[in-house]
């Protein structure tokens, strides 16, 4: 992101003259009152975001475990009450559901939610017609929004006039029960959810391919590499760290998962598809358990931040062999 | 603009590398028509059928009599107009809040050195750690009983609009750009006499139209695709923005009629990606090359 920055903005007397002490002759008074002028002002200008950081992000999270810790009634305060919360939350059938299904779910979806669209970049990146086209449409799903496609997709894997089963029955094949049945209904998620987000991954990876510079491939074609060797041994390293990094970000964010299941299965059947923000979603609102809700919240937390900071630790020192 | 990618541009100038190039351009295609566009063409016809058409097997391509009233019908039943006025408040207010209290504080932080600076920044790029769905219930808390002036911002726009502010991705976004403008500018603005904001105002954001461009698609998209946190703030169906009010209403009312205010709640997002797509895929290939 580059603008053309205007010269016209700029005095001509200024250019030549950088030495100038700062804000010379506008300001009165000491150094100290300067210095408290300029401080206010900085600080006239940080104040409203600052506050919204404090009150609905850093307060939040230290609350997240005071509460966690209490039990919680709305309007009247917490009373400490240990770790009854964890204990509680743990001995709930729902929670190992929960974890199982969150993990089984962010595996799903990083094996199809890599493979798809690492090939689908592969070959758009090859073809030399319709580009713009090619990216539209495979963005399209990401600009609708997600209740809907959740929806759409429900309608889709209706047992009765779904799109799924007709699909399946004009080639031939047994139906499913997609969403409806117990050891699918997560499966059939995992697609809904790859194909509303393949878009994003699939232009951040096309530009992680335009990147590698086309000598490499020139040499690799020269020492005799076939088409998978280069592949294996030009492409899948030049991309190596934006692969980690797509990685690690879908796992967070799958981890988090909750429209889908809230709005296609509920959750069902028989607790196939109750992940574990649909869990803490559930202990706040409909058991208004509240310390229980941020017990998990917790777990949760401390889990995901883990790969947050290993996500930060790979931007940092990663980069150079990009 | 022929670089040089995992094909040869030889191989594919001759017979066979052009004959097998156009099967998977023609593959390709019908793949993507049929994958992305043909769910969005079912969707809008669907909403065409008549309601026993919709549920028949085998299922029509085309509808047998093209007919509105699934769009009338959910205009009028499923209350769209304040459903989507609400998300169009919500949106706008938490664009523009973002936008003057994100830009004033990412100045602050790049340009006028503030005491605490340094751990002020890590603390808002600390919250860029800690996945912000797994905070919600925390933050309903909060935002149902504020602390110290115990005011409950449910149910109204604000709830959306101030959390909304605190967005550190944003943030940074506008504080790494704003890093990369030379100090001189600045100085000898100041230097001309030009107060803080007016420096901002008059050098700093018409230099940064770009980066703003990206933060406004960002943070309007984020608040009109938003489910959950919604779906916590408005229990009070009047106010609620559309996609909590498409899945409250889903559960008893007429297929087609659904179906067309599915359509409807996608069309202002879908516009807008149409008119800005180039500068949104632009910006999120941008995004990728940064480490």
């Amino acid at each position: 992101m580059k603008t053309a920055s205007k010269p016209a903005a700029l005095p001509p007397a200024a250019l030549g003259v950088p030495e100038v002490p700062r804000s010379a002759g506008r300001r009165t008074g000491g150094p100290w009152r300067r210095r408290l002028a300029d401080q206010s002002r900085a600080y006239a200008f940080l104040l409203g975001g600052l506050l919204c950081f404090a009150l609905f992000s850093w307060y939040p999270a230290i609350r997240a475990v005071v509460i966690a810790f209490q039990k919680y009634t709305p309007g009247s305060g917490g009373e400490w009450v240990g770790t009854a919360n964890f204990t509680r939350v743990f001995h709930d059938p729902e929670f190992t559901a929960a974890w199982r299904n969150t993990f089984t779910f962010t595996l799903l979806a990083l094996l199809i939610g890599f493979a798809v669209p690492f090939v689908t970049a592969l070959v758009l990146n090859e073809l030399r017609h319709a580009k713009a086209f090619f990216r539209v449409v495979v963005y399209l799903p990401v600009m609708i929004p997600p209740v809907v496609s959740a929806l759409l997709w429900k309608w889709f894997y209706d047992p009765g006039a779904g799109l799924a089963n007709e699909a399946l029955r004009f080639v031939h094949l047994p139906t499913s029960n997609w969403s409806n049945g117990a050891d699918t209904a997560l499966v059939s998620l995992v697609i809904v959810a790859t194909w509303a987000n393949l878009g994003g991954t699939v232009l951040i990876y096309l530009a992680a391919l335009q990147s590698i510079p086309g000598e490499l491939y020139e040499a690799a074609e020269l020492d005799g590499a076939n088409l998978w060797q280069r592949i294996r041994h030009v492409t899948i390293p030049q991309t190596r760290f934006i692969i980690l990094m797509l990685m690690l970000l879908q796992i967070i964010a799958t981890m988090q998962v909750f429209t889908e299941p809230f709005v296609i299965t509920g959750g069902g059947p028989e607790n196939a598809t109750v992940t574990v923000l649909y869990l803490i979603y559930k202990y706040a609102f409909l058991y208004n358990d509240f310390g229980g809700a941020c017990a998990l919240s917790v777990m949760l937390l401390v889990l995901l931040s883990a790969f947050s900071a290993l996500y930060l630790r790979l931007t940092r020192s990663g980069g150079e062999d990009s | 603009m022929s670089t040089r990618t995992l094909i040869s541009p030889l191989a594919l100038a001759r017979p066979r590398g052009k004959a097998v190039y156009w099967t998977v351009f023609t593959g390709v295609v019908l793949l993507f028509a049929l994958a992305f566009l043909f769910p969005v063409y079912w969707m809008v016809t669907g909403a065409m059928k008549s309601p026993d058409e919709v549920t028949r097997t085998p299922p029509t391509l085309v509808p047998q009599r093209w007919s509105v009233s699934g769009y009338t019908d959910a205009w009028d039943l499923m209350d769209l107009p304040t459903h989507l006025w609400n998300t169009v408040v919500q949106a706008t207010g938490a664009w523009i809040l973002q936008l003057v209290f994100c830009t004033a504080a990412a100045y602050a932080l790049s340009k006028l050195k503030p005491a605490f600076g340094k751990l002020i920044l890590g603390g808002i790029l600390a919250t860029l750690m800690v996945p912000a769905q797994a905070l919600v219930v925390p933050k309903y808390l909060t935002v149902a009983d504020l602390p110290l002036i115990h005011t409950s911002l449910l149910n109204d726009p604000l709830g959306i609009w101030l959390p909304a502010v605190a967005n550190a991705f944003n943030l940074y976004l506008l504080k790494r750009f704003f890093d990369q403008i030379p100090r001189d500018v600045l100085e000898a603005a100041e230097i001309d006499g030009a107060g803080r904001l007016r420096t901002l105002w008059s050098i700093v954001l018409p230099m940064s139209r770009p980066v703003l461009g990206v933060v406004s698609i960002f943070a309007l998209v984020a608040v009109w695709q938003d489910f959950l946190w919604p779906l916590m703030v408005f229990s009070d169906t009047d106010k609620q923005p559309i996609s909590v009010a498409l899945v409250q209403l889903s559960q008893n009312i007429q297929l087609t009629v659904l179906i067309a205010a599915m359509v409807i709640a996608s069309i202002p997002m879908v516009v807008m990606f149409l008119v800005f797509q180039r500068h949104i895929i632009a910006g999120i290939s941008a995004g990728s090359t940064k480490g």
